[in-house]
């Protein structure tokens, strides 16, 4: 197991200044001079504790690799920038799933108008038989770790 | 004839002083002069001249289809276009064709639209550079106009400055550099996080983002379903509403399209806007913003209180967590989204035959570049059961947060915010390219996110020039399928602030030298 090498992130900390509109010359209003935040360099975040287990759960979930320490940074960096959402206060609030909550969602009637493309839609698979998609035998875990072609065994 | 704007263009066909041909082949000869900006990733030039002289018929016969016949235009390719490759700039769909047009295509089309070509764009349209695709970086026309190499002192040698060559943004900077270079009248962009309005104000030309809901997206190779709009880049705002009012209604095929009848409309010539009331959000001046975006910005504030609108000052207080809000919901979104490309059914698929999971596996690991893998894997963290409550759903009640600010400004009298599109102008590359993705990402959509979290119509309107003579553009967003108001007050402006053509003669005779040059030294 590996902890995280700590890294700092530079993080926007908001602090509020007094809200201040100043005249121009011309009387015309004009937006505040200067800016309502400060940018303030944040105490290192605590580590986030990244095992290999979950890297490896993660690239099987996905399916993909992290293909390298890069990969490992780019999630580290993205859970803690990820992590500044805990400030807000969301209490009382129900999630959203869209902007168009208010609204039924369209469904048409359930009528046949268009199909019979077998051939333009098996034309983009590359390995076909007959009407069918050829696929490699299922049913068979990804290998573990050891065996599985990622560079997070070199890490073990 | 190539910088009209689209009504006197369509004039223009109408009364035989240009034919469809023509102007067709003006634009395919200006896109190979302008080959180096890599805004084409395919020019369909025999789809294109056919499609020329089918519209030609239909005038010789008195029987255009509208404003839009004969008209080239182009689309960002990961709109899915019958017979014309589509790749979305990836390995995975390289060399994928797909059966059927996405419902805007087909609607261009239908009103004898030419299309000329599909534009680059970043990888699954993934970034805020265009620079992140397979088919390489899109150079942004500005590089090579007289306007910036003048303000640089840069003298003419075009191969000395290779090096110093800017970014158009992104995601949907080919489509914004094709419109800038005047090799097409419109194009079509997608808008998730500020991707068509980010490359239009870097590249000097109007982007719009419409409501969430108004245009289909049926046929836009999606990333974040709840935010996805396809978007319209246009030289002028009149064309903007020209295009909208094509592409705008309800589809059967997009459940997500409202149901509401949408009539197209043509904005009035005279504009008063003494009764509006205008918001200038002030989480909006961050500490980033350069000095001159934030002038341009103020002058324009003045602007409309000097024509009799009301200009207030408004909050959106959760401003400063949207970015980590839509990096949660995009991630999340995007790792469900990717999961269809597993090479069997279309797009590549790896030699690896084993097992289907292993195949898989391989397929995506050969297709995918850094930044759409390092997406899915954090979308499937915040995914993760232990995670889900912390993260993902936490990250909704943001977005709820983060649209009631907006509901809360516009219920209390505010027609229209006004704020800025990017921090500053457009930056050289090999300076953009300092910085990874996310980081890159997170900065410039700070200010057309939040538009998107909250399904608004917003448009970036070009400006005024920068110090360096490079586009800035400013930010309108308007309230829910109220596009007629966005458009007409944007409209306004963009007469008063005269934003000033690009001039890209230098670039158009270097790139004839160069053709001659070949010319001569092979004979």
């Amino acid at each position: 197991m590996w902890a995280l090498r700590g890294c700092r992130c530079l993080r926007a900390a908001w602090s509020w200044g007094g809200s201040r509109l100043a005249r121009g010359a011309t009387g015309g209003r004009q937006i505040d001079q200067n800016p309502e935040w400060q940018l303030e360099e944040q105490k290192p975040l605590p580590q986030k504790k990244v095992t290999m287990e979950l890297l490896d759960h993660l690239e099987r979930l996905a399916l993909v690799d992290f293909r390298n320490w890069e990969g490992v940074e780019r999630l580290e960096k993205a859970i803690q920038f990820a992590d500044q959402l805990h400030e807000v206060n969301t209490e009382g609030i129900e999630p959203m799933d869209s902007v168009l909550e208010n609204r039924c969602l369209y469904l048409r009637g359930d009528n046949i108008t268009e199909g019979n493309c077998t051939k333009e839609l098996l034309q983009n698979a590359s390995q076909t038989a007959e009407e069918y998609f050829e696929a490699p035998p299922g049913n068979i875990p990804l290998p573990k770790l050891e065996e599985r072609e990622s560079f997070l065994q070199d890490s073990n | 004839m190539l910088r009209a704007a689209l009504r006197e263009v369509s004039t223009a066909l109408k009364e035989g002083q240009v034919s469809p041909t023509e102007l067709c082949q003006r634009c395919l000869s200006l896109i190979k002069a302008t080959k180096c900006l890599n805004a084409y990733i395919t020019v369909t030039e025999d789809t294109a001249l056919r499609q020329a002289e089918e519209s030609e018929k239909r005038y010789r016969r008195g029987q255009s289809l509208g404003d839009l016949d004969g008209i080239p235009v182009a689309v960002k390719d990961n709109f899915s276009t019958t017979g014309i490759e589509t790749t979305c700039a990836s390995n995975m769909l390289k060399g994928y064709i797909p059966p059927y047009n996405a419902t805007v295509v087909q609607k261009l089309l239908d009103q004898g639209a030419v299309l000329i070509g599909k534009t680059n764009l970043d990888e699954f349209a993934m970034g805020s550079g265009s620079t992140d695709g397979i088919f390489g970086p899109v150079r942004n026309p500005w590089s090579y106009s007289k306007q910036y190499r003048e303000k640089c002192g840069q003298n003419s040698h075009l191969e000395n400055e290779d090096s110093s060559w800017l970014i158009t943004g992104g995601s949907s900077g080919g489509s914004a550099a094709a419109v800038s270079s005047f090799t097409c009248f419109a194009a079509l962009g997608s808008d998730t996080g500020g991707s068509t309005r980010n490359p239009a104000a870097h590249c000097g030309v109007v982007g719009l983002k419409p409501t969430y809901g108004l245009v289909s997206r049926h046929g836009l190779i999606p990333l974040v379903n709840s935010m996805d709009v396809p978007g319209i880049l246009t030289r002028c705002v009149d064309d903007a509403a020209t295009v909208l009012g094509v592409l705008a209604g309800h589809d059967p095929k997009d459940s997500t399209t409202v149901q509401d009848p949408f009539n197209p409309f043509k904005l009035p010539s005279v504009i008063d806007v003494g009764k509006l009331c205008i918001g200038i959000p002030k989480e909006y001046h961050i500490p980033g913003l350069s000095s001159e975006t934030l002038k341009v910005w103020s002058k324009a504030a003045d602007l409309f209180e000097n024509a009799g609108a009301r200009v207030i000052e408004v909050s959106l207080p959760h401003t400063c967590y949207s970015i980590v809000c839509y990096h949660v919901l995009c991630a999340a979104e995007v790792a469900s989204n990717m999961a269809r490309f597993d090479g069997l059914e279309y797009g590549h698929r790896s030699n690896m035959d084993k097992s289907t999971e292993s195949m898989y596996a391989a397929t995506r690991r050969e297709g995918f570049n850094d930044v759409v893998r390092g997406r899915i894997l954090s979308g499937n963290y915040f995914l993760l059961k232990q995670n889900y409550e912390k993260y993902f759903i936490k990250a909704q009640k943001v977005r709820r947060l983060i649209a009631n600010d907006f509901v809360n400004v516009f219920s209390s009298g505010v027609d229209v915010l006004l704020t800025p599109t990017t921090l500053r102008d457009a930056v050289p590359y090999v300076e953009f390219i300092k910085e990874d993705n996310r980081t890159r990402s997170a900065q410039d959509d700070i200010f057309t996110q939040a538009a998107n979290m909250s399904g608004l119509p917003a448009a970036s309107i070009p400006t005024a020039l920068s110090e360096k003579g490079l586009p800035i553009g400013l930010q309108f967003v308007g309230r829910a399928f109220q596009e007629l108001q966005l458009l007409t007050v944007a409209k306004w402006f963009e007469k008063q602030a005269k934003f000033p053509i690009l001039q890209l003669q230098e670039m158009l005779d270097h790139a004839d030298a160069l053709s001659h040059q070949k010319i001569s030294l092979s004979s």
